[in-house]
């Protein structure tokens, strides 16, 4: 048999599976970024920002519509810690772990929240109110230790009070109206 | 009577209920019609009495805090009505302007976060109003060359930890026949125990701005980024904010000030990965990859971002440069010692009684900031070490306190500069405790690209949770000096070349609490949180 000479190798990038297309809020995301290739990390804080995490059906649709391999966009997403791939509940309570926190004993609050949640780190109550996270620092070392709760920075915790706050915003949302922050 | 009360409203004033006050204080000046103008400022660093309101009458400045809602109408009443019965001196802070009366304020020497706490970081006015932009307007009189020969004879070394000069750094990238060039701005501010990046972007946004249309003319960039922190929210919508304002006055985009200068800044938000303070790794994750860091050289000063020189400063570097440019590099040089001009921000944070944002010139005797403007240990405990320069630094013990502030005799210590980060440790710390905490922290964020820091900072840390869980063995020690060593010279870039920082220091100056831990001694709740951890 003859030997073939090496054909030259076509770039093949998989870009995940063909599904329908992708939804419009998602294309709204990805049509502001088209042909920018340093855009990934921006789109997928956008993605998440709007469904809350990176659903993997999004990122295959995003690798498919901005021409990225699937590999690199896995990639990217794992590498940094700000990205999750699992639905958050209501409320993401996140215990800070800087140093000033971590000297005032932050690491007693997060296991006590850890013990009454009945969660680990970095999972969400089974009723998708609580999930339950650490933060490096959120520079209000001065306050410390801290806990936030989506976007508001709580001081000076102790593991009761912030047990306390997050029992305060359950009743809340659970319509007991007489509870206010 | 012209009267002013300003409120901070920075991210730890509003950890600390500053935004109820400021409603109490709107609704109260509004009910009484008093002749008031409220601002809202950025932090001016006190944070220990957070938040705080400065009354300023005529001129004559008084401060308080903290000014929970309820002692807003005493406060007003003491200053605008009759008399105040309901004010306590203990909200009192300092009725001096100079602040001579309130030695944490008084004692600083402020360059950098000069007008953080007293303008409105969303009002351009009142920067301008301040000599904002003057320094710009004064370095497009001078010549790209001169301005550069400015820094390097204010002595101005990288704020960002490692020390080293200014001006050099940016001869190096003038000097390279590559366009475009790039101006990077490291806002990524990593460090847990850090925040003087943060006080100074939400205080006064344009300084750092104004540095760095500065810094663009100098090394000749024609385009910026600033890589900020995403978990700086407030920080990066101040300086959005600021931008756009900037590009509205000319200062930003195409021939600034009527100069012939074109330069443009765009705000990347970093994503969670404290690797990316490397400056490497920073430019492949402004790139939008995975930021990891590569080996140097090829320098970012002759090929960086997209392969194109590029120069990496740190945001108080930056933001030091209009104060060079416009008192003079004498002025700045004088300030701190013969290698090193200037002013450093530290985020006092732990043990202390007076913790918050200070700012000292370079050559300050650790003594002094400890004790004369941050009061000494809280709670009557005594100072056993200061953590400088967080997981890259090292801890340098209570009887060193008489070193002073400075790139090399610090480095002599065997801690860093760093980037600020100041945590004070009292007795009731274990030593092995921080270094465990420290290592944790630079095993997660490891990037696993090279083998001595991936596998070293994880064996490293097996040492000590060994330790600490009572379980240590004879060579552990010896063990992990050598780790130590391999780690340190053998990793790629530098967090892991600082990871075993904090471990030698503490192995140096406190090796009798790693030979009662080896002993079976450790502190006891530690000892328990800890086994519980290794058995997980």
């Amino acid at each position: 048999m003859e030997l073939k000479t090496k054909k030259p190798l076509k770039k093949q990038v998989y870009l995940g599976k063909p599904h329908e297309p992708p939804p419009a809020e998602l294309m709204a995301i990805l049509d502001k970024f088209r042909g920018r290739k340093d855009a990934l990390i921006t789109v997928l804080e956008e993605i998440q920002h709007h469904y809350g995490y990176l659903p993997r059906q999004q990122l295959e649709a995003t690798a498919r519509e901005l021409g990225f391999p699937m590999s690199q966009v896995f990639g990217v997403a794992t590498f940094y810690n700000l990205f999750q791939f699992s639905a958050p509940g209501r409320y993401q309570v996140r215990v800070c772990k800087g140093t000033a926190c971590y000297v005032g004993h932050s690491g007693e609050i997060l296991e006590h929240l850890k013990e009454k949640l009945g969660i680990d780190e970095d999972e969400t109550t089974p009723d998708k109110m609580f999930t339950l996270q650490t933060v490096a620092c959120v520079g209000a070392c001065s306050l410390a230790p801290v806990m936030v709760v989506n976007d508001r920075t709580s001081a000076r915790m102790t593991p009761e009070k912030a047990w306390d706050a997050l029992e305060h915003l359950r009743a809340e949302a659970n319509g007991n109206g007489e509870v206010s922050r | 009577m012209s009267a002013i009360i300003r409120l901070g409203m920075s991210t730890s004033d509003i950890a600390a209920g500053a935004e109820a006050t400021f409603l109490a204080l709107q609704s109260a000046v509004r009910h009484r019609q008093l002749p008031v103008e409220i601002k809202r400022t950025g932090s001016l660093g006190a944070s220990h009495r957070e938040p705080v309101v400065d009354v300023e009458i005529d001129g004559q400045s008084t401060l308080y805090g903290p000014v929970t809602p309820e002692r807003v109408r005493p406060l007003l009443d003491q200053h605008f009505g009759s008399g105040g019965r309901g004010v306590s001196s203990d909200w009192l802070i300092s009725r001096r302007n100079d602040r001579s009366d309130y030695p944490f304020l008084g004692k600083q020497v402020k360059v950098t976060t000069r007008l953080c706490g007293l303008i409105d970081p969303y009002s351009l006015e009142d920067y301008l109003a301040h000599d904002g932009y003057e320094a710009l307007k004064k370095a497009l009189k001078m010549s790209p060359e001169e301005v550069v020969q400015a820094v390097l004879d204010s002595k101005l070394r990288g704020r960002g930890g490692a020390g080293f000069p200014t001006g050099i750094k940016w001869n190096l990238i003038r000097k390279s026949p590559n366009f475009p060039k790039y101006l990077i701005c490291n806002a990524d501010e990593g460090d847990p125990g850090a925040f003087m990046d943060r006080a100074t972007i939400e205080g006064d946004p344009h300084k750092l701005l104004e540095g760095m249309i500065i810094a663009a003319y100098a090394i000749g960039a024609s385009r910026g980024y600033i890589y900020a922190r995403a978990e700086y929210p407030l920080a990066v919508s101040i300086l959005r904010h600021a931008i756009n304002q900037a590009r509205e006055y000319g200062a930003l985009g195409k021939n600034i000030l009527g100069s012939g200068l074109d330069f443009d800044l765009t705000i990347k938000e970093g994503a969670g990965a404290f690797v990316c303070g490397e400056e490497t790794a920073l430019m492949h994750s402004i790139e939008g990859k995975r930021g990891m860091p590569t080996m140097r050289p090829p320098y970012p000063a002759q090929s960086g971002l997209w392969g194109y020189p590029s120069n990496i400063n740190n945001v108080e570097t930056l933001a030091s440069i209009s104060s060079i440019v416009l008192n003079g590099p004498d002025w700045f040089a004088g300030l701190g010692t013969d290698k090193s001009g200037g002013t450093k921000a530290f985020a006092l944070t732990g043990a202390i009684q007076r913790s918050g944002l200070v700012e000292v010139p370079i050559g300050t005797p650790l003594r002094e900031l400890i004790y004369d403007i941050g009061g000494g240990c809280a709670d009557g405990h005594d100072l056993k070490a200061v953590q400088m320069g967080g997981p890259s630094g090292g801890c340098i013990p209570a009887n060193l306190m008489d070193t002073i502030i400075d790139y090399d005799e610090l480095r002599a210590t065997g801690a860093i500069m760093g980037s600020g980060g100041m945590v004070v440790l009292d007795d009731t710390v274990s030593m092995v405790n921080m270094a465990h905490y420290f290592l944790s922290f630079t095993q997660d964020e490891s990037c696993g690209k090279c083998v001595p820091c991936r596998v070293g900072t994880r064996k490293m840390l097996n040492i000590l949770q060994r330790l600490l869980a009572g379980r240590g063995r004879m060579t552990d020690i010896d063990n992990l000096r050598r780790l130590c060593i391999t780690v340190g010279q053998g990793s790629l870039c530098g967090l892991g070349q600082t990871a075993p920082n904090p471990v030698l220091t503490t192995l140096r100056y406190f090796e009798d609490e790693y030979m009662a831990a080896l002993e079976g001694g450790a502190n006891g709740n530690v000892q328990a949180q800890l086994a519980a951890e290794v058995t997980a």
